[in-house]
């Protein structure tokens, strides 16, 4: 989506460079809707209430990490250690809440600030050893992994001690004030998220600098910038929303389970993709990335409606991500 | 008349901008035909155009009269119309002949390629071009010179009767380019028409038969090159009569030195370099390809950093480690590959000026103050002249000498006070060069401190105050502004004792 590449400012809203990133935006929104008409007229469950908000509920993890991973990849990396970092970010607020029985902010924080700290150590192997991306946070997925099973000895952490820890998930603060509707604060956390990420990206120096990293970073450190401490601090921050993701995770399942993780990364990567961000870098918006994952979770639960085989789900989304980045490639070769 | 192509009334719009308006051009069988104008004029896509890359809106192609259409660079390949990049698009790991016929490589069974065909037939077009190369060679141990003429056999191999020529001669030196020459003779002799683009207008006079000028997508005229005075040529190019002023030397007795460099030395491609610069002169670094200069540059600026030296900003001793300590110091670096080392060229114009100062427009936590951002580029466009359709433009949309204004808005936007500028004019056509000269004129007048590193003598004694020369990694000496030629060539080819 060159939305936010051609105009990461925004003021002007005008000239030719914004139109072909509406364009790209509304491509991904519309496949999204043909989707939802598709199953709804496929199956009438599809389309109820408890059946969306189980959709939401299933994009928050995935949508907040494929969120974080979106800043790393519009500077042209890649980080693969989010899937194990997200559970290393439970199962330290397991440690810290359940073990050591402080108070729910504290292991809050602590998740966050685990996550950006490892954050911060892989963007210092990225842009201080100059270790590239893919095998910096390959190294770091593994390492994080095996620190997972050390700390807990394999066995998962339960959260049943500390009170309200569910609920960051799975309660539902809309819900009380409209009973119909009882969406989840998973999703409300999401939608924080993306936010915050959207507005980082269109309105703050961090932001334009992640867009010029990814499309000339030569060119921005002859221009005097210091380029790695700002890659150090996107990738910092992209840590601290993997914590967050750990935190939905585990709240979600009551407990940190250390086994789990791995894949994790490569799902939110495909909804980062479906959403149009460039994988060269350079371009990319928030708001692809969350039309993304909700095209992955609308097609897992629509084909589970349709009471399609969980192999076939797997086959269907690989597919899907092929095509959407094909789509992407024709309109590009369309606009040049 | 023998017409090889004809393209008739090709016109072509982009998204803000007519770049083409009903363009007519002709080529003969068996000669070169020159095609100049400025940065932006045309060229470059009415040869797209020519070569199946872009499809023209209005008009009509004809080859040996027969009109033709070009839906593909294949298509037009297939017509027997090569194209020389500027930029080379050779495999480097690859063998010579491996390069020419890359993707349809002579088979034998089991699809394995006949190697001991490929690399014959590369022989033969090579020793047609009166060229020593073996064809088992890897392209990356050969020149760029060569490399270039790899580029022609390659177009030759397709049995190509329209040779189109990109700046050719931009990355050689004389010998090559008359190697070149000699190549570019022989093909003509043998009944290749050639489409010769260059901004060089001695070249221009030395081997092309005609030149056809365009100026804002208009095609201007097409006259004799052996009977057309050079001044007729560039006015036809800009629209008005340029007159060969000299730098006009200011006495800066008084002013206040602004960078003093002392004993600068990197491995061996720097050796003990000591020069000073006042605000408000304009320093020429001249020399020969390799000499340094550019070297120099980097490593003032900190991109490369010296190893041993210091180097003095207003009187101070500074440590220079990377570009941001530059930066900070003041010091201001446009490379002579914008695209590579300038310029974000898929951002807009306001993002590109602001890239050096994004932090002094944003607030406590970081926010950028787009408003006066937008203020600040559109300020910028019009004080410097910047030909664009506004500041949300890409920069890649822009042409070389507007895209070499958006990085000294960069710089200026930075409060650099030492500028310098590598090849400041390479690409830039003649009418922008004189804009780009006037431009620094005026910075110096204004206070700045310059250094202007070129290859090219001319624009080196038309710039400087005075002109530093280098020599294998040494400075040679400092000339006073308006030398002579031959002084400035004894300098630069001053060769350490017996070595080299």
């Amino acid at each position: 989506m060159s939305e936010a590449t051609a105009r990461p400012s925004g003021t002007a809203d005008k000239g030719p460079a914004r139109a072909g990133g509406a364009y790209q935006k509304l491509l991904a929104f519309a496949g999204l809707m043909v989707l939802v008409a598709g199953f709804s007229l496929a199956s009438p469950s599809f389309l109820r209430t408890d059946n969306i908000i189980s959709i939401l509920q299933a994009t928050s993890v995935n949508g907040v990490l494929a969120v974080g991973v979106t800043l790393i990849i519009i500077t042209g990396g890649i980080d693969l250690s989010i899937g194990t970092l997200m559970t290393f970010c439970a199962v330290v607020a397991g440690v810290v809440l359940t073990w050591m029985g402080a108070p729910l902010p504290l292991g809050v924080l602590a998740a966050i600030a685990t996550g950006a700290l490892v954050g911060l150590v892989s963007g210092t192997l990225v842009a201080r050893a100059k270790i590239p991306p893919f095998i910096a946070t390959l190294g770091m997925m593994l390492v994080l992994k095996g620190l997972s099973l050390i700390v807990t000895g394999t066995k998962p952490i339960y959260f049943n001690d500390t009170e309200g820890y569910t609920a960051i998930s799975q309660g539902s603060v809309v819900g009380r004030l409209i009973p119909q509707f009882p969406l989840p604060n998973g999703v409300l956390v999401l939608f924080a998220v993306a936010g915050a990420v959207a507005w980082i990206l269109g309105r703050t120096v961090l932001g334009r600098y992640t867009f010029a990293l990814g499309s000339n970073e030569e060119a921005v450190r002859l221009s005097g910038v210091d380029t790695g401490r700002w890659k150090m601090a996107i990738y910092a921050l992209s840590g601290g929303i993997v914590g967050i993701a750990g935190l939905l995770i585990s709240s979600r399942l009551n407990s940190a389970q250390p086994a789990l993780g791995l894949g994790y990364e490569l799902e939110a990567i495909a909804a980062v993709v479906i959403g149009g961000t460039s994988l060269s870098g350079g371009r990319g918006t928030v708001l692809g990335t969350v039309i993304g994952a909700l095209i992955m979770s609308v097609l897992t639960n629509g084909l589970r409606v349709l009471s399609v085989a969980p192999e076939w789900q797997t086959v269907v989304t690989g597919v899907i991500i092929i095509a959407a980045v094909y789509a992407d490639q024709l309109r590009r070769r369309g606009a040049a | 008349m023998n017409g090889l192509v004809r393209m008739e009334g090709i016109d072509k719009r982009f998204p803000g901008v007519h770049a083409l308006k009903s363009v007519d051009f002709d080529l003969r069988a068996g000669e070169v035909h020159a095609l100049m104008g400025e940065n932006g004029a045309g060229k470059s896509t009415l040869m797209k155009c020519l070569s199946g890359v872009y499809q023209p809106d209005a008009g009509r192609i004809l080859i040996d009269g027969q009109a033709v259409a070009l839906p593909t660079p294949k298509a037009a390949q297939d017509l027997g119309i090569g194209i020389i990049h500027q930029e080379l698009a050779l495999m480097r790991d690859l063998t010579v002949a491996q390069n020419i016929w890359i993707g349809r490589e002579p088979r034998l069974s089991f699809g394995r390629i006949d190697e001991a065909r490929q690399n014959a037939e590369a022989a033969a077009i090579l020793s047609r071009m009166n060229l020593g190369i073996d064809p088992r060679t890897p392209v990356s141990r050969l020149t760029i010179a060569h490399q270039q003429m790899v580029e022609i056999a390659k177009a030759l191999s397709y049995r190509s009767r329209v040779l189109i020529m990109d700046e050719p001669t931009a990355a050689l030196n004389d010998a090559e380019i008359a190697e070149l020459f000699a190549i570019i003779a022989r093909l003509r002799a043998e009944g290749v028409g050639i489409i010769y683009i260059s901004h060089k207008m001695d070249e221009i006079r030395r081997i092309s038969d005609r030149v056809t000028v365009m100026r804002d997508g208009a095609h201007v005229g097409t006259v004799a090159a052996a009977e057309t005075p050079i001044a007729r040529i560039i006015a036809m190019m800009v629209g008005r009569e340029l007159t060969d002023e000299k730098a006009a030397i200011p006495d800066l007795s008084a002013a206040e030195t602004a960078l003093e460099v002392r004993d600068l030395s990197r491995g061996p491609e720097l050796r003990g370099i000591s020069f000073s610069l006042r605000r408000g002169e304009i320093l020429g670094f001249a020399g020969l390809m390799g000499a340094g200069r550019t070297e120099l540059a980097r490593a003032i600026f900190g991109a490369e950093p010296a190893d041993a030296g210091r180097i003095l900003v207003h009187g101070r001793e500074v440590s220079i480690r990377s570009p941001a300590d530059a930066v900070r110091e003041g010091i201001g670096y446009l490379s002579e590959d914008r695209k590579h080392y300038g310029l974000a060229l898929g951002m807009d114009l306001r993002a590109n000026i602001a890239m050096a100062s994004l932090p002094r427009h944003a607030d406590a936590i970081g926010r950028i103050d787009e408003q006066a951002l937008g203020r600040i580029a559109r300020d910028y466009i019009e004080r410097l002249r910047i030909r664009t359709p506004g500041d949300w433009q890409e920069v890649r949309l822009l042409s070389g000498g507007n895209q070499q204004k958006v990085v000294i808005a960069k710089w200026l936007l930075r409060d650099c006070d030492i500028l310098i500028f590598d090849e400041p004019t390479r690409g830039i056509d003649v009418g922008a060069k004189a804009e780009i000269y006037r431009l620094l004129g005026d910075l110096a007048a204004g206070g700045k401190a310059i250094i202007v590193i070129s290859s090219e003598l001319p624009e080196v004694l038309r710039l400087s105050h005075r002109i530093a020369v280098m020599c294998e990694g040494r400075l040679t000496g400092i000339l006073p502004g308006g030398a002579s030629q031959e002084a400035i060539m004894e300098l630069a080819t001053q060769r350490e004792g017996a070595a080299a």
